[in-house]
């Protein structure tokens, strides 16, 4: 499945639910299934910065492809990492770069997070990026 | 004078905000108040009528607007009971105050020195002390704090030497609610020759400070925190420290004569006013102070003193409660933590539910080190909430819990 049919279908399942409280339930339920980051990989070099939840993320590359792993000490961040590792993981790198990830907009993600949240959010994408960037460079 | 909070809210029109399908339960008074409609008015009226530079032009809206700023320092010099209009420096803030204080009254200091704060002040009233002590070599100590989130007064004579120049503590914890002994600590250090600025940052809003009567040396406040607008804020302080003290920042208004060789300063307050101030900050910020003169404020204090009580015992009702400042004398603050979620979790959800309130550390870093947590919930109230906001606040935040275990 491509970036873009991802995340089509995260913005018909989020579709389902006209009250954010029942979408926070949800981001809170797709935080369940984040491949969860090795215990060993859990250094500080790999917390994102800008998170006011401590949030860690690992990328390596398996054939020509990234795969992320991540985890997090508050339960909504988890959701939002589960979020974008489901979209991003697996791709190869150059995808990932140019990806314009226009669901969190179309979702309303990013405007129902509290500003450090949104903060947050970027962050997240950001470091994604660059773990990206620099296993494109390997 | 009665209390009647119905007629209160009505003059915050803010407070009829919906936030999505969710009335607005604003507890986030600590960071910022919501603004009185007078108030509001105001700011607009000014810059239809009245806008103009001070302390300059001969014309008639200069006079206007330069016998409003002036009006507003001598309301809030007679609020704070200030012997002299003079003594009331306007400034950006309370963080402005305090650096001010530390800039100008640090350069009277010399290596050796010392300066007291507590183990519970806001970074605002820490970093400037550091970057003081470092470029002067001054000694930096600290009056500890207990589990409950009180300051340890006995350790204070050992503390206060005959170094001791200047202690700075808050009046009130912004993450804590405590309300310190400043009295107590003035009078001991007072006996050392020491000065003492009070950071009242979470105090005016709540409660009238006589500086006289306290005898504090300096006192700085923000005007946003006390129903006015943002930018703008209060350094007090005695006239003749004042006067010994250089000037903070140079430029218009704070000289009297300049010459390419040599500049001579001007008294005070102007002496420490650099620039065009924050004009309308200033006036509506008198305004303010003019509108919480005229409440009832021992009914305020009543008021706040009972939603703290019955948002306490509501709190403490849900299973996992903790709370983080527990002290026998306290402001209308809580910080909790609920064992098993995460704050930035549950304020999220406050959030989505309506309920503004703050987590995080509150830039109290040092407090949370002491407890060992990352940060808290905190609530902060003010005398328009109401007993039913704090219902609907424990529903949504027991809804919050609910989602999070």
């Amino acid at each position: 499945m491509s970036i873009i049919d991802k995340e089509n279908e995260l913005v018909e399942s989020f579709a389902i639910y006209d009250d954010w409280m029942e979408k926070y339930e949800y981001i809170i339920e797709l935080g369940k299934d984040l491949p969860i980051i090795d215990s060993t990989n859990k250094t500080d070099e790999n917390i994102i910065k800008g998170c006011q939840s401590t949030v860690w993320l690992h990328a390596e590359k398996k054939d020509d492809k990234v795969v992320f792993t991540a985890d997090a000490d508050a339960i909504i961040a988890k959701g939002i990492i589960a979020i974008l590792v489901d979209v991003l993981s697996n791709e190869t790198p150059d995808t990932i770069i140019d990806a314009k990830l226009d669901f969190i907009k179309e979702i309303g993600l990013q405007e129902h997070l509290s500003p450090t949240r949104s903060n947050g959010l970027v962050a997240m994408v950001k470091q994604m990026k660059m773990y990206a960037l620099a296993l494109k460079m390997k | 004078m009665s209390f009647d909070v119905t007629n209160i809210r009505k003059q915050f029109p803010i407070l009829q905000t919906k936030i999505g399908k969710y009335p607005l339960i604003y507890f986030d008074n600590g960071a910022t108040s919501q603004k009185p409609q007078i108030v509001i008015d105001y700011i607009n009226t000014y810059y239809e009528t009245e806008n103009a530079n001070i302390h300059r032009g001969v014309h008639h809206l200069s006079q206007v607007s330069t016998e409003n700023y002036e009006e507003a320092r001598k309301t809030i010099q007679a609020y704070i009971n200030a012997k002299k209009d003079y003594e009331v420096i306007f400034t950006q803030g309370t963080t402005d105050g305090i650096n001010l204080v530390a800039s100008s009254f640090g350069k009277l200091l010399k290596a050796g020195d010392e300066i007291l704060i507590s183990q519970m002040e806001h970074h605002s009233n820490i970093v400037p002390w550091q970057m003081l002590a470092e470029e002067r070599e001054l000694v930096l100590k600290y009056i500890p704090m207990n589990a409950a989130g009180e300051l340890v007064m006995s350790e204070l004579d050992t503390l206060l030497t005959e170094k001791t120049k200047l202690v700075s503590v808050t009046h009130i914890s912004n993450a804590l609610g405590t309300i310190n002994p400043i009295a107590e600590i003035i009078e001991a250090a007072h006996k050392v020759g020491a000065k003492v600025l009070i950071d009242g940052a979470q105090s005016l809003q709540h409660m009238q400070i006589d500086v006289q009567d306290l005898d504090c040396d300096f006192l700085v406040f923000s005007g946003h925190k006390v129903f006015g607008p943002t930018g703008v804020g209060v350094l007090y302080g005695k006239e003749e420290l004042l006067n010994e003290m250089p000037p903070y920042r140079g430029g218009g208004d704070m000289i009297k004569t300049v010459t390419l060789e040599k500049t001579t300063y001007n008294g005070l307050p102007h002496k420490f006013e650099a620039g065009t101030p924050n004009i309308i900050g200033g006036i509506a910020f008198g305004k303010a102070i003019e509108w919480l003169a005229g409440q009832d404020l021992e009914a305020i204090k009543q008021h706040e003193d009972e939603l703290l009580a019955y948002a306490t015992e509501k709190l403490d009702e849900i299973e996992g409660m903790q709370f983080y400042g527990t002290a026998k004398e306290k402001g209308s603050t809580i910080s909790f933590l609920i064992e098993g979620t995460h704050p930035y979790d549950v304020g999220t959800l406050l959030n989505q539910q309506g309920v503004a309130v703050r987590t995080g550390h509150h830039c109290t870093q040092p407090i949370m080190d002491f407890y060992n947590i990352p940060g808290t919930i905190r609530a902060s109230f003010s005398f328009y909430n109401t007993k039913e906001e704090i219902d609907q606040f424990i529903i949504a935040l027991k809804k919050a819990v609910t989602m999070l275990s």
